[in-house]
């Protein structure tokens, strides 16, 4: 199909921007809210694979540009997989297990947008890493 | 489509395909399959990601983790921990060379963190065989904007304010190039793109070609809409199949689109591309051999005036830009002339590739603004010399520029920084040398390529080269006078003076800057028929160390012309008349005994 105007090309520039969304790691760094994924045999065995697609699921539909979704290794719990951590620039990490589908909505909505942290999933971290 | 969480970016520069990086695509493309993971994975190949020393190159996003020197067994080991398990292959991670650190994201990386990329912005980010993705980094809308909101005279104005000047090496302003073809009155002008990368060592235009062969099709479209042709040509050497194919793509696309073709976007404006090939002849970048070698003469360049912009391709004027120079256009347009000029030197705005190559640890492409000095593109983003060993010279602008010296490292380079020391920009490339290297070796060779690549038209080009390159051949002999070098000098500065075209006014550059910065290494050769570097075979003769000889007679034994003599426990000596230099003895003794010449 031929593109007759600049505003049939912006058009299909917006419809296309989703599909390398993935490569932009944005100007600055501070913006960006990370969600990771313990993705380890123990993670996949419990279910972590189908949490990180309804994240991805979630991000596409209601066009959340500025959470990234990594899949990492085992984060240690894996007596409460899938666990999922919550990177948000400027605040403590906060670890939550047990995650499933259903309460992916409350982390972005409840978590992400309005601060409200999930009780009943925290995790307390008992270890420390090497930075 | 489905949603997919993760891209891996796969290397699809010529690079890398030789390394294997095209079959190793499809080995992931298997690999993913098998595990079921196709709907979450996205296997895109890429442009030149720049890192050629360290190819093939696999990225993955959105962890931005960078992989080097990915081999084909090592892919099963990338899927199954890092795409299904999270965890990052430490092994293949990129060291740096200094610090022996391993570093994950490119962004970490020095050869990265003093870039600056306006050329090279989409090669290793988007699918250069994919239009979508181009649009969706915001391809052909300086084109749409540019022919909705602009006339041809705000365009130019616009290029000219920039101050971008041709990338291809003359540093001529690419603004008043297209206000002189502008102002030209014809029924039928041409926009030409030179993608006859001629220069050894230089492949920017190739990477850019091959990486984002859409915004070459963009900003050549802009070109003939400001100077008022409807016919475009690319001049490509046939030795760049990849870029061939990747721009025949590119522009199929464009066709079908609708942005190459009759009335583009919904203007009066019509364009068409062709691809027109060219046998890889150094002779054919400069502009008016090029235009005799596309009309199918042979390439032979014409003085100058009348210049292409009055009188070029078929007597019609003819517009032609650099590869570079085009890739640079689309952010002009958009960004605003002011943005670009924020950028680089008063005189050179806007930055430079340059294909950094020879001893220097990392080998690449590397996009810098202009005014970054050597030491910070051979130290910081080279990552040192290789070896450690001890830094000498580089070399810029390849046949056509001259060497660089220690004491210059500091120099901010641009187009007039360039030339007051004895080099030039040329199309960019940068060939470092250590100690090892011989000066007058390395002018013999540029000699011969360019007495090689002379087109035979001009007699000083013809002969001249040809005599320096005879005179350069007898000193790395040892059977060099002092006349010899009066007459590199004067012959030099004749050819220099009376050469009709680029080719042979730039031809004796290597020689009079070695000549300039390394005179003792020529009076070394000349006076003690000695080799200060050992890189001139016919000069350099080994020789053993009495002290540290124990008379073990590994070195006789492997010497293919027994030229070492001496009785075992006894030290030996080397017979310099008859030894050849092939070094057997130094790689065999044990004790260090065997001096290199």
């Amino acid at each position: 199909m031929p593109i007759k105007s600049l505003e049939e090309l912006k058009a299909i520039r917006a419809s296309q921007m989703k599909k390398v969304k993935l490569r932009d790691h944005g100007e600055s760094d501070d913006q960006q809210i990370e969600i990771l994924i313990g993705m380890a045999t123990c993670g996949i065995a419990a279910g972590s694979r189908e949490v990180l697609n309804a994240f991805i699921d979630i991000i596409d539909t209601e066009n959340l540009d500025h959470i990234k979704v990594i899949p990492v290794g085992c984060m240690g719990y894996c007596h409460s997989e899938p666990t999922v951590q919550v990177n948000i620039p400027g605040q403590e990490p906060i670890l939550y297990g047990n995650i499933h589908p259903e309460d992916i909505q409350n982390i972005i909505h409840k978590h992400i947008e309005n601060g409200e942290l999930l009780d009943d999933h925290i995790l307390i971290q008992t270890f420390q890493t090497i930075r | 489509m489905a949603k997919q969480r993760t891209h891996i970016m796969v290397c699809g520069g010529t690079g890398c395909v030789s390394s294997q990086s095209l079959e190793m695509i499809e080995t992931l493309k298997t690999l993913i399959a098998d595990r079921g993971y196709e709907d979450e994975v996205g296997i895109v190949k890429t442009g030149c990601f720049g890192f050629c020393g360290q190819g093939p190159i696999v990225k993955i996003h959105p962890d931005n983790v960078f992989y080097v020197q990915v081999k084909p067994e090592n892919l099963v080991e990338i899927v199954d921990e890092h795409i299904v398990k999270g965890r990052i292959v430490n092994h293949l991670l990129y060291h740096e060379p200094t610090s022996l650190k391993q570093l994950k994201r490119h962004d970490e990386m020095h050869f990265y963190k003093k870039q600056y990329r306006i050329a090279l912005r989409h090669c290793g980010l988007i699918n250069p065989e994919d239009i979508f993705e181009y649009i969706a980094y915001g391809g052909y809308e300086a084109l749409g904007t540019v022919l909705t909101d602009c006339t041809p005279e705000q365009v130019v104005a616009n290029i000219k304010a920039s101050g971008l000047r041709g990338r291809g090496g003359g540093g001529f302003s690419t603004g008043l190039k297209w206000e002189l073809t502008a102002k030209s009155a014809s029924d039928q002008k041409y926009v030409i793109c030179n993608a006859d990368e001629g220069d050894p060592g230089a492949f920017m235009d190739r990477s850019i070609l091959e990486g984002d062969p859409h915004t070459i099709i963009e900003a050549m479209t802009i070109a003939g809409y400001a100077i008022g042709a409807s016919t475009g040509i690319i001049y490509i050497r046939a030795e760049y199949p990849l870029a061939i194919h990747r721009l025949k793509v590119a522009i199929e696309q464009a066709e079908a689109n609708g942005l190459l073709g009759d009335h583009i976007f919904g203007s009066d404006f019509c364009f068409k591309l062709q691809i027109k090939y060219g046998a890889g002849a150094f002779v054919c970048g400069e502009e008016t051999a090029l235009i005799h070698s596309v009309e199918g003469a042979r390439g032979e360049p014409t003085k100058k005036p009348p210049y292409p912009a009055v009188e070029g391709y078929h007597g019609k004027p003819t517009c032609v830009n650099n590869v570079e120079t085009f890739a640079n256009i689309p952010p002009i347009v958009l960004k605003g002339a002011d943005w670009f000029k924020s950028i680089g030197t008063p005189t050179s705005p806007g930055t430079k590739v340059f294909a950094l190559a020879g001893k220097v640890n990392n080998v690449g492409l590397v996009e810098v603004p202009m005014g970054t000095t050597l030491r910070e593109i051979i130290y910081d983003i080279g990552g040192g010399i290789v070896g450690g060993k001890a830094f000498k010279a580089v070399q810029t602008g390849g046949p056509s520029g001259g060497v660089i010296t220690k004491t210059d490292l500091d120099t901010p380079i641009d187009y007039e920084s360039l030339k007051a020391i004895g080099s030039m920009m040329g199309s960019g490339g940068m060939i470092v040398m250590d100690e090892d290297d011989c000066m007058v070796n390395i002018a013999k060779f540029y000699l011969e390529f360019t007495q090689d690549e002379s087109c035979g038209k001009c007699t000083p080009c013809r002969i001249g080269t040809k005599r320096m390159y005879e005179i350069l051949t007898k000193i790395t002999e040892g059977e060099g006078t002092r006349e010899d070098i009066r007459k590199l000098k004067t012959l030099g500065q004749m050819i220099k003076d009376s050469a009709l075209c680029g080719l042979g006014q730039t031809a004796p550059n290597p020689v009079l800057s070695t000549l300039h910065y390394f005179a003792d290494e020529y009076d070394a050769h000349i006076d003690a028929k000695h080799c200060p570097a050992g890189a001139c075979k016919a000069l350099s003769k080994y020789a053993i160390d009495p002290e540290k000889c124990i008379g073990c007679t590994a070195c006789a034994r492997v010497c293919p012309v027994q030229c070492i003599t001496g009785q075992p426990k006894m030290r030996h000596t080397i017979d310099a008349a008859k030894c050849i230099t092939c070094g057997a003895c130094y790689t065999a003794c044990k004790f260090d005994a065997v001096i290199r010449p």
